[in-house]
């Protein structure tokens, strides 16, 4: 059977088409102007990307904060059971997941069968989501993506002491006025959300395998500085952004929707 | 950057007492206040409000002191020497270089609003550039209990001078813009800056007036002072002070939600009301570490008076 599922979160909607069980195809579009719009683009995506046309897709579920805007989805799964469903497929030991998306990050423990045991989430501050690595980028003149490098370069671990987005960049900005090393600044802004990250695991709890997901999961000095900072190993499956796309798409071959 | 407007930037001031000439003696004490964003310098000559200078703070505490500093000493020939006795405050208060002592921002704004607002005044608001802070005081200026938010750009200056920029309005026009809606909209839903200025997207796109957005926001950000208040308790008289009590779009918002009215901006003191002297709530820190000094000049007898002025 062929299901897709979209994720619709804050800045882009991923899709994946999946055929019994593997993933054929996979797309995003930025959810920019429009969620629906974007929906609709990184469908068209997906399916080409398969080689599929609609009329080959069974069922397609939606999931995410935008899963509303998807007009041509058939049921909707709620973020955190999808992005479950989706990591227990391809990382059945995981047990401790670290989320984070540009507008929010979340960690959650799970069983052996994707079910959700215990959360903690942040929605309400930027300090701890994607789009802090975004403005600490843009304060640095330098792009999210590049960041990972800088980190490696590194020779010298500093504090940015302000926990909020708005007044770390400031900090960053003096920081690059004192003529602090860029890569030291970077391994500081990585340090900074790894920390807070740090405090949802640990109110959560680990057991068996970490696992980082979601679109910041993508970026390796990330994942280096939680380690650093929960002192213990951090897996990333490949593609950690589609997951709850995926784990939508299982839901839709399920067939059983979840509101 | 040349050629792009700076919507955020607010004007630098600067103010002198054309009454008072230093050179005929007097205490001469400076009170610099370098807070995160803004840096203020009052001089006092025997108590007596003599000059002040307000500059943006730049990336070092020592330079914006001494920047402050020559802002209000400017075309007075007052240099540093001539000063008795020189009280920093803020958060840069101990790189200020010729200060004699330091003193927190919240004891100096405590005494600073007693001497702007009179005595009456029992609870402060000071909304400054990176904090938001709420004092209690006695009728002599002292500190009774305080609460403070400086870990949030949510109800500080920042946050609006994050949405001047995003809405491409002069900070300083912010608040009257807010208030010209017939009614106010629903507050803006984040308390996260970074997220309200993406809701604040949403709403333009979806057809919401510049002065409607702001009018949530300036909603939302009394929301969030007004929470802070509350969990200490507000009794009258209320002031406000720092550089948001000239946003009326937030202070109406605040003291319409409080249910209590805030004292009026100016003068307790008739001579400097009746003079026409300007009353900037940006100074009450500065001016309340100029009282100290004037204070700790005389405690520790260091008034200079053997000292050669000119």
């Amino acid at each position: 059977m062929i299901t897709a599922g979209v994720d619709s979160g804050a800045q882009n909607v991923r899709v994946v088409i999946m055929k019994d069980g593997e993933v054929i195809g996979r797309a995003l579009a930025p959810a920019g102007l429009s969620a629906r719009v974007a929906a609709e683009e990184a469908y068209r995506g997906a399916l080409s990307a398969a080689g599929l046309t609609r009329k080959d897709v069974r069922k397609i579920f939606a999931t995410g904060s935008g899963k509303r805007d998807c007009e041509f989805a058939d049921g909707e799964i709620a973020g955190l059971q999808a992005c479950a469903k989706g990591i227990n497929f391809v990382m059945p030991d995981a047990r401790t997941v670290v989320d984070l998306g540009a507008e929010a990050g979340s960690v959650f423990r799970i069983n052996g069968s994707g079910g959700v045991i215990d959360l903690a989430v942040n929605e309400k501050c930027a300090a701890g989501a994607g789009v802090f690595l975004e403005a600490m980028a843009r304060a640095l003149e330098t792009e999210v993506e590049k960041m990972a490098g800088l980190y490696d370069r590194s020779k010298k671990r500093i504090t940015i002491y302000a926990h909020c987005a708005v007044f770390a960049e400031s900090e960053v900005v003096s920081l690059v006025h004192a003529k602090t090393p860029k890569p030291d600044i970077v391994r500081g802004v990585l340090s900074a959300i790894a920390l807070r990250t740090a405090s949802l695991v640990k109110r959560v709890g680990t057991e068996g395998q970490v696992a980082a997901i979601g679109g910041v999961a993508l970026n390796k000095g990330f994942v280096k500085a939680l380690e650093e900072e929960l002192g213990m190993r951090v897996t990333v499956p490949e593609g950690p952004d589609y997951i709850g796309a995926i784990g939508a798409a299982l839901a839709a071959a399920d067939g059983k929707a979840e509101v | 950057m040349p050629g792009k407007p700076e919507f955020w930037r607010w004007p630098e001031s600067r103010w002198r007492n054309p009454e008072i000439d230093w050179t005929k003696g007097g205490v001469i004490t400076c009170g610099i206040d370098v807070g995160s964003i803004s840096t203020e310098c009052v001089i006092m000559i025997d108590g007596e409000l003599y000059s002040y200078g307000s500059v943006r703070t730049g990336s070092g505490s020592s330079d914006s002191a001494v920047k402050a500093f020559h802002k209000a000493a400017l075309h007075t020939g007052l240099t540093p020497e001539n000063i008795d006795f020189t009280v920093g405050t803020g958060y840069g208060r101990v790189n200020v270089p010729f200060g004699n002592r330091a003193i927190t921002e919240i004891a100096c704004h405590a005494r600073g609003a007693n001497w702007m607002y009179g005595p009456r005044v029992r609870t402060v608001l000071d909304m400054g550039g990176q904090d938001c802070k709420v004092i209690k005081i006695d009728e002599k200026g002292k500190v009774i209990a305080f609460l403070m938010n400086d870990k949030c750009a949510a109800g500080t200056g920042r946050g609006m001078e994050v949405f001047a920029d995003l809405l491409l309005i002069p900070v300083q026009e912010v608040g009257e813009t807010s208030l010209k809606v017939e009614e106010d909209p629903p507050p803006v839903n984040s308390t996260c800056v970074v997220f309200a200025k993406s809701e604040a997207t949403k709403l333009l796109r979806a057809g919401w007036t510049k002065e409607k957005v702001l009018a949530a926001y300036c909603s939302s950000m009394a929301q969030r002072v007004v929470s802070l208040i509350e969990r200490i308790g507000v009794e009258e008289d209320f002031a406000v002070t720092g550089g948001i009590a000239k946003n009326r779009g937030v202070v109406k918002r605040v003291t319409k939600k409080l249910g209590i009215e805030a004292c009026d901006t100016k003068w307790h003191d008739e001579k400097y009301a009746s003079k026409g002297f300007p009353f900037d709530t940006q100074i009450a820190g500065a001016a309340g570490a100029a009282l100290f000094a004037k204070t700790l000049a005389e405690k520790e007898g260091r008034t200079n008076e053997g000292k050669l002025r000119i």
